[in-house]
């Protein structure tokens, strides 16, 4: 029958529950009764009147794993998401709005790093974080670097010119905490015959706005993003990115839970995991590996590198590297969730969601783990003590650069 | 047969006007049985729109009816507050309309005593973001909407608890006569059994199925029965009544329901041995869905849940056995001085929104027969669950076992009364139905309170099986339960089969796109895997 196709996407759901089965939270935690109550069955009470709201959907990770669960493609992810713009009745504290500042805190702090970073470890500070600000006192906060990327990727004193060119999104965490993976990904790309440009305007790509409840920041900030995306993906440049949370806010909660309409350059934004594979796999580009590289690895797929599907690419990238042995690890959620974990309230049940992945990785005799995602990251080392490394940095101490370079022609 | 118990009323038919006047029977002190042969409101009380008139749609062309449902209406927003949704509603004008009628139907309106205001069409799509955005014009009324169940469940409640005996599934078999005076009545239950039971009177509330008990007393009331066909959609588009600004026709009325909104109805007449198996055609649906979107586009990509069919109790007047002049009003009929039958009357006709003045009227004929002076006083005094609250503080949803989700569900559906839900363990609290959020807690209610044996009772105390699966995550927990609390896990098997087969008669007309998906996911769950068509019969 042609007429009455429904457009509802909650109403898709047939109730299988399979959501509810891999929502890493609701097996934890008996006051969330999982994504389908919060969800498509939730949705028709809210419409009724919005007093159906109920507060427990506050504390949905956001990892989207029921919706790769969902055989009816729900956006069971979303609508939770958007509930939550719509009718809570929360208002982000100071706390919130703290943790949801990644680049406002991490400029302030970089300032100061070595300071910052001495006084993030003292037990007393953490007590009064914990006292003033609700942050858990046995969460370990990332160390800021003295420098930011921005900072050293402007005073390289010459760029060469490549034939071709991509835009590098960097991300706070890149910028603020952890610029040498930046660097690495520079110097890979540059290895292979690419230039790199950074977007003229980059701001925090938003995520941990949007689970804070900061919405209209987060949608002011989407927007001079994706105004900066389409200036390079006018000029036929790809945009980058070593970070899988950010690479999947700009592309899927953009147009989904911030109503940002990225429909023209959502393709355009990509993992450099996948870009330098896809290049390789076309043969566009070669690269020539260290003989003397050896490591055990075992990656981790974070949530939203599940929810795009693209842990494929990280993965069949490391195991080009010859001297490396990868392991998978069992696709579950680590428990961190981004600012999730280090709110008190969330601590524990952001502890007992990664628990059986952290005895997965101490039962394994691997030297690191890799992972696309800095939280996962912090999560992971903190919890199992093993190094935890981006793929883009494994591939930067595999490559054999010089011989790389000759490869691709690149004098 | 054993020697039968004697009453001062005998109500036959646990419809909403069965119900009430069971209660209002009870509430003037008369010793009172209600005999229902299936379940209550199974009938006509079930099988409408649930909208509380605010009179509009009759102001034109019957005033009487309209001044009736606006007086009822507010009396019902009072005294029965947890089964109505003061809503409001719009009569729209689309280009295809007349907007001359609209002074017309305004002017009706305020005649009759129903606050009727024009408001820009503009403002209407504000108010009602789902409405048909080319209408030309709106009008502003004090529609609402009632659950039918619930309402009849909360009398028959307040009649039990006034001292009124309830039996359900107990069928009057014939009457028991005096000369010509009615005296008792012939019972048999659904074991079978048989029993009498006497009464100074026997009310005859049997509504379309009054013309058979009227037959049996020994008399004849010309009824005609008038099929009207709707269609339950998966959620709310509306949050306020849906009218058309025209003379009333078909499909012109969508109206929030709980969780969902439903569209009807369509008119037709229909032969009088069809009407205990209703069927939706194909032309229904149609109908419904064409004439549908017109009042909210939306419905067009809104999934459909169900489609169903009542059949309208509408009585000739006697001067007019034709049944040319049919009237939507209440008929008391006195057999006493209409056939010469003393000790039986018949109310009949009238609608959902009219209930409580038809149990009244039936009941003053009562006390005036039995000589008692007793006035009304069920538009004073409140339902069960609508008994006004002192402002709750903040905290009241604070039971770990019950999401809030769900007890603010339960408190829609049970008014104060889900204080007696148990939620004392964590068991109580987890959900039978999903969809609607019922916990164990709250079937187990049901089951000791609110005259539930099967899945079919339980699921018009409780809603569950009335969500988006349709019986395919609760109907075997609900089976469950109820086996446990009847003893009998065969019966209970039979039950479950028989409720499932039940939810499919009303997907069936309407079995495409999520809903054929969700019927095959119920049979892999249901026969698939727990073999249920296995099951006898």
């Amino acid at each position: 029958m042609e007429q009455n196709r429904n457009d509802n996407n909650f109403e898709q759901c047939i109730k299988c529950t399979v959501c509810t089965v891999y929502c890493p939270l609701a097996a934890v935690n008996p006051n969330f009764a999982g994504p389908k109550q919060a969800g498509p069955d939730g949705e028709r009470y809210r419409l009724k009147n919005p007093l159906y709201y109920d507060e427990s959907l506050d504390y949905c990770l956001n990892c989207k794993r029921c919706e790769v669960a969902c055989p009816s493609n729900v956006k069971i992810g979303d609508i939770i998401q958007r509930a939550r713009m719509k009718y809570s009745k929360k208002r982000p504290s100071l706390r919130d709005w703290m943790l949801a500042n990644t680049d406002i805190m991490g400029r302030l702090n970089t300032t100061f790093a070595p300071l910052v970073n001495r006084i993030l470890k003292l037990q007393a500070t953490k007590g009064v974080m914990e006292a003033l600000l609700a942050i858990d006192h046995r969460r370990s906060f990332p160390a800021y670097s003295n420098h930011k990327f921005t900072t050293w990727f402007k005073m390289r004193t010459w760029q060469r010119s490549y034939k071709h060119y991509v835009t590098y999104f960097h991300g706070c965490y890149v910028n603020y905490n952890y610029p040498q993976l930046g660097k690495d990904l520079v110097r890979v790309l540059n290895a292979i015959g690419y230039g790199v440009h950074l977007l003229e305007d980059e701001e925090c790509c938003g995520v941990a706005l949007i689970a804070n409840g900061l919405t209209r920041q987060a949608r002011k900030q989407g927007m001079v993003n994706l105004l900066s995306i389409r200036k390079v993906v006018a000029k036929g440049e790809q945009v980058v990115t070593t970070s899988s949370t950010c690479t999947f806010t700009m592309r899927d909660e953009y147009p989904s839970v911030l109503g940002l309409d990225n429909a023209d350059v959502r393709d355009s934004i990509v993992m450099a995991t996948k870009f330098i594979y896809e290049l390789m796999d076309s043969d566009q580009v070669r690269i020539a590996f260290r003989e003397d590289f050896h490591k055990r690895v075992a990656y981790h797929t974070p949530c939203h590198m599940e929810k795009l599907g693209w842990a494929v690419y990280s993965t069949s990238l490391l195991r080009m590297i010859p001297g490396l042995e990868l392991l998978m690890l069992e696709s579950q959620c680590c428990g961190i969730a981004g600012t999730y974990g280090f709110k008190k309230e969330n601590y524990v049940y952001s502890q007992k969601i990664g628990e059986d992945l952290f005895k997965q990785i101490k039962s394994m005799p691997v030297e690191v783990v890799a992972t696309d995602c800095e939280t996962c990251k912090w999560q992971i080392e903190m919890n199992s003590g093993i190094p935890v490394v981006n793929p883009i940095s494994i591939l930067a101490e595999a490559i054999d650069f010089e011989k790389t370079k000759k490869l691709n022609k690149v004098k | 047969m054993q020697k039968g118990k004697h009453y001062d009323v005998i109500i036959i038919g646990g419809g909403v006007t069965g119900a009430g006047t069971a209660r209002d029977c009870a509430m003037r002190g008369l010793k009172t049985l209600l005999v229902e042969r299936y379940d209550v409101s199974a009938g006509a009380t079930g099988r409408n729109h649930g909208l509380l008139h605010s009179g509009a749609r009759y102001a034109v062309t019957d005033q009487e009816s309209a001044a009736e449902c606006i007086r009822e209406n507010l009396i019902l927003s009072r005294v029965a507050r947890h089964c109505v949704e003061d809503t409001d509603g719009l009569f729209i004008t689309l280009p295809e309309d007349d907007l001359a009628f609209q002074s017309t139907f305004i002017g009706s309106c305020q005649a009759a005593g129903i606050k009727a205001e024009a408001i820009d069409p503009k403002e209407a799509i504000l108010l009602e973001p789902s409405v048909n955005p080319t209408l030309t014009g709106a009008v502003r009324v004090p529609d609402k909407s009632v659950d039918p169940f619930r309402l009849t469940t909360a009398n028959i409640l307040d009649a039990r608890l006034h001292g009124a005996e309830i039996l359900t599934y107990c069928e009057v078999v014939d009457f028991i006569k005096d000369g010509s005076r009615v005296v008792g009545v012939n019972l048999v239950n659904n074991n079978r059994a048989k029993f009498t039971a006497y009464s100074e009177i026997v009310i005859n509330a049997g509504g379309i199925w009054g013309q058979h008990v009227a037959e049996m007393a020994g008399t004849r009331i010309s009824m005609f029965p008038a099929k009207g066909a709707l269609l339950i959609f998966g959620h709310r588009v509306n949050n306020l009544v849906l009218n058309r600004c025209r003379k009333p026709a078909d499909a012109d009325i969508l109206v929030p329901g709980d969780t969902i909104c439903i569209i009807g109805t369509t008119s037709s007449r229909v032969p009088f041995d069809e009407v205990d198996n209703m069927r939706v055609t194909p032309e229904e649906v149609d109908l419904l869905l064409r004439e549908g979107q017109k009042l909210a586009p939306s419905l067009a990509q809104t999934r459909i849940l169900r489609a169903y069919a009542g059949v309208r109790p509408l009585v000739a007047s006697d001067s007019d056995p034709t049944g040319r002049s049919i009237s939507r009003g209440i008929v008391l009929l006195d057999h006493e001085t209409r056939d010469d039958i003393p000790g039986f009357i018949t109310i009949t006709g009238g609608k959902l929104t009219s209930y409580r003045l038809m149990a009244e009227r039936a009941t003053d004929l009562a006390c005036e027969k039995l000589g008692k002076e007793k006035a009304c006083r069920t538009a004073d005094v409140c339902l069960p669950g609508s008994e006004p609250e002192e402002p709750q503080p903040k905290t009241i949803f604070n039971l770990p076992q019950l999401s809030q989700l769900g007890q603010r569900a339960a408190k829609g559906r049970h008014g104060t009364m889900s204080e007696k839900i148990s939620v004392k363990t964590e068991y109580d609290g987890s959900l039978v139905c999903e969809c609607e959020e019922v916990s164990v807690g709250e079937v187990n209610y049901a089951i000791d309170e609110l005259h539930v044996h099967n899945m079919v009772n339980l699921r018009r105390r409780t809603r569950v099986g009335m969500g988006t699966c349709q019986g395919e995550l609760c109907a075997c927990r609900a089976a469950g339960l109820l086996a446990k609390a009847n003893g009998c896990a065969i019966q209970a098997e039979k039950d479950l089969a028989s409720f499932l087969q039940e939810r499919w008669t009303g997907m069936y007309p309407i079995a495409w796109n999520e809903t054929i998906s969700e019927v095959q996911f119920i049979s892999w769950i249901y026969e698939g895997m727990c073999g249920l068509d296995n099951i006898a019969d």
